[in-house]
């Protein structure tokens, strides 16, 4: 697989404080990345030192394997950064057309790239008379002037009502739909959970994880049953060796597994049994769950 | 090259501010054809300030150079906000997430603080070469382009204090903060020279020869004043029996130190880019 992007002991410090403790990850071509972490858990500096804006104290990054000077790579890179910085004297087109001469692109993208963000009908309004949503918009429209390699977007909704947030989200999966890869950086777990396919996890600087989403913990999901006999259905289901734990919440049974099974296998067991579902729903924990089941166990460690 | 400027000269096409106060600038370039026509009339004397031989060539190469330089102010103010803008609006972290290196961004500022002083110096040039046709007593081509010099010293004065500019914008990132210390360096070298002058070196030249290597003295040494050379003052000083003995000229020296000066302030601007977090 082709490497996009590969960090190496990457560290920052601001004098006493170590804002990125030597991280290191890979993202491959393809694949939609989360950068997850609390607010200040170095997310943005991470990404700040990989687009040539924030000085790192020491380590490594390459982009595309390491031939190509940062700046030079850059340019096959749309990036957006938690507040959208355009000229606010200009219009979208013009601000638009500044960043192809930047990015030494053509300039023939602008009207298609206004279109994908909706943005056509605004595209002679300067850039100062736009809302936060609009702006927000404007600059994934300009990151996306050079078809990128890689999007990365820090905070995409931060500040954005929740018609703003929908929008952006929607952008973003089209996006990655089309096979773009993409780095999102967030503290909102649901949004991570909605887009990424892989996720590095941060706090305080240093890193938790990486890998695939739904590799965090090495859980196997639980069951949400129902049924008439609510008694009958605990009972049976401790009894069961699959079943790790169960407990009783707003009527509905809640059992965590201990293997993989599926649905159909403790409905097959339970009917032998003598009873029958009104409710049965299996689920994977989410990754909000995941997470503070993580972070519970590096804090305790 | 051509790309640094085609960037730098689209962010500055669509600022109404910066279009209104370039425009000003070389509208009162022009307005130093206007001295030509003030006139006195006291009773019987009647004045005018044309005929005062300030538009004779050469001469008028010293003066309008020294004129014109005096309007600098209006470029400084659209350098600096073009420095200082790009941190106020943060679009500065942009352009290099776009992929512009800082040492580009510099190069197309200071490319632009070149071009700005070219353009000047050839509008000065055109308006003066017009002036001085209309009214110069003589018009012999040998004559009209001696002490070219002068325009030469003007480019290099322009370039050396628009360096200055862009540094202080880079340096202070807002622009009104930014034309003040300007204002404050300039006291700041009065005062130095003052002290220079008048305690440690007193009775001696030492403090002159001090002054002259400062960022803004050197420039503003570049061309002296004009007028104590126009005839009508020499006379007069004559008449009251002290005579005006001045170096009017333009010395090699002299423009290698705002040379030099002006290379420091590109350098420094890079310097502080690449060492800042943004």
């Amino acid at each position: 697989m082709e490497t996009i992007l590969s960090l190496k002991d990457l560290t920052k410090k601001y004098g006493a404080l170590t804002a990125v403790d030597s991280l290191s990850f890979t993202i491959e071509k393809g694949n939609v990345y989360g950068i997850l972490g609390p607010n200040g858990s170095g997310k943005s500096t991470t990404l700040g030192m990989v687009l040539n804006v924030v000085n790192k104290t020491s380590g490594e990054f390459a982009w595309f394997g390491g031939n190509t000077e940062t700046h030079e790579a850059l340019k096959k890179v749309g990036a957006i950064i938690e507040h959208p910085n355009f000229y606010p004297y200009m219009t979208a087109v013009q601000n638009l057309a500044l960043v192809c001469k930047i990015k030494d692109v053509p300039s023939d993208k602008i009207e298609e790239k206004l279109e994908i963000v909706n943005l056509l009908d605004r595209k002679d309004s300067k850039f100062k008379t736009f809302s936060l949503g609009m702006k927000q918009r404007l600059a994934i429209a300009s990151a996306l002037l050079n078809d990128p390699e890689i999007l990365i977007l820090d905070e995409p909704t931060n500040g954005l009502d929740p018609q703003g947030i929908h929008q952006i989200r929607e952008i973003i999966r089209k996006i990655a739909a089309g096979g773009t890869t993409i780095l999102l950086a967030s503290h909102l777990l649901d949004e991570v959970e909605k887009v990424c396919s892989h996720v590095v996890i941060i706090r305080n600087g240093k890193k938790l994880y990486s890998g695939p989403v739904d590799a965090i913990n090495a859980s196997h999901g639980f069951f949400e049953l129902q049924a008439k006999n609510m008694q009958l259905l605990q009972e049976l289901l401790i009894a069961h060796p699959g079943i790790e734990n169960v407990s009783e919440k707003e009527n509905v049974v809640t059992a965590i597994l201990k293997e993989p099974m599926d649905a159909e296998t403790i409905n097959e067991y339970l009917f032998e049994k003598g009873l029958s579902l009104s409710y049965l729903v299996k689920r994977k924990e989410s990754l909000e769950e995941q997470f503070l089941e993580l972070t519970k166990q590096t804090s305790s460690a | 090259m051509l790309r640094l400027l085609e960037i730098e000269y689209h962010k500055l096409r669509y600022s109404r501010s910066a279009k209104i106060l370039v425009l000003t600038y070389f509208i009162l370039i022009t307005f130093i054809a206007l001295i030509a026509s003030i006139e006195f009339n006291l009773g019987a004397i009647n004045f005018r300030v044309a005929d005062q031989g300030i538009f004779n060539f050469p001469y008028i190469w010293h003066f309008n150079s020294y004129i014109a330089a005096l309007l600098k102010l209006f470029l400084a103010i659209v350098i600096v906000s073009m420095m200082s803008n790009e941190y106020t609006n943060r679009t500065l972290k942009q352009n290099l997430i776009d992929g512009l290196s800082k040492k580009e961004f510099i190069a197309s500022k200071f490319l632009t603080v070149t071009v700005f002083s070219l353009i000047s110096t050839l509008f000065l040039f055109v308006v003066s070469l017009i002036l001085g046709l209309s009214f110069s007593d003589f018009t012999e081509v040998s004559i009209i382009f001696s002490d070219m010099e002068y325009m030469i010293a003007y480019f290099v004065k322009l370039t050396g204090f628009f360096a200055f500019c862009m540094f202080l914008g880079i340096l202070i990132k807002r622009s009104a903060f930014a034309l003040g210390f300007l204002f404050i360096w300039w006291i700041l070298e009065s005062i130095v020279y003052g002290v220079l002058k008048w305690k440690i070196f007193r009775d001696s030249e030492i403090a002159d020869n001090i002054a002259r290597f400062f960022p803004l003295e050197s420039m503003s040494n570049l061309i002296k004043e004009p007028f104590s050379r126009l005839s009508a003052v020499q006379t007069a000083a004559t008449q009251v029996g002290s005579e005006i003995e001045k170096d009017y000229g333009i010395h090699w020296y002299q423009l290698i130190i705002v040379i030099i000066w002006t290379a420091i302030f590109v350098f420094l601007s890079y310097k502080l880019l690449k060492k800042r977090d943004l």
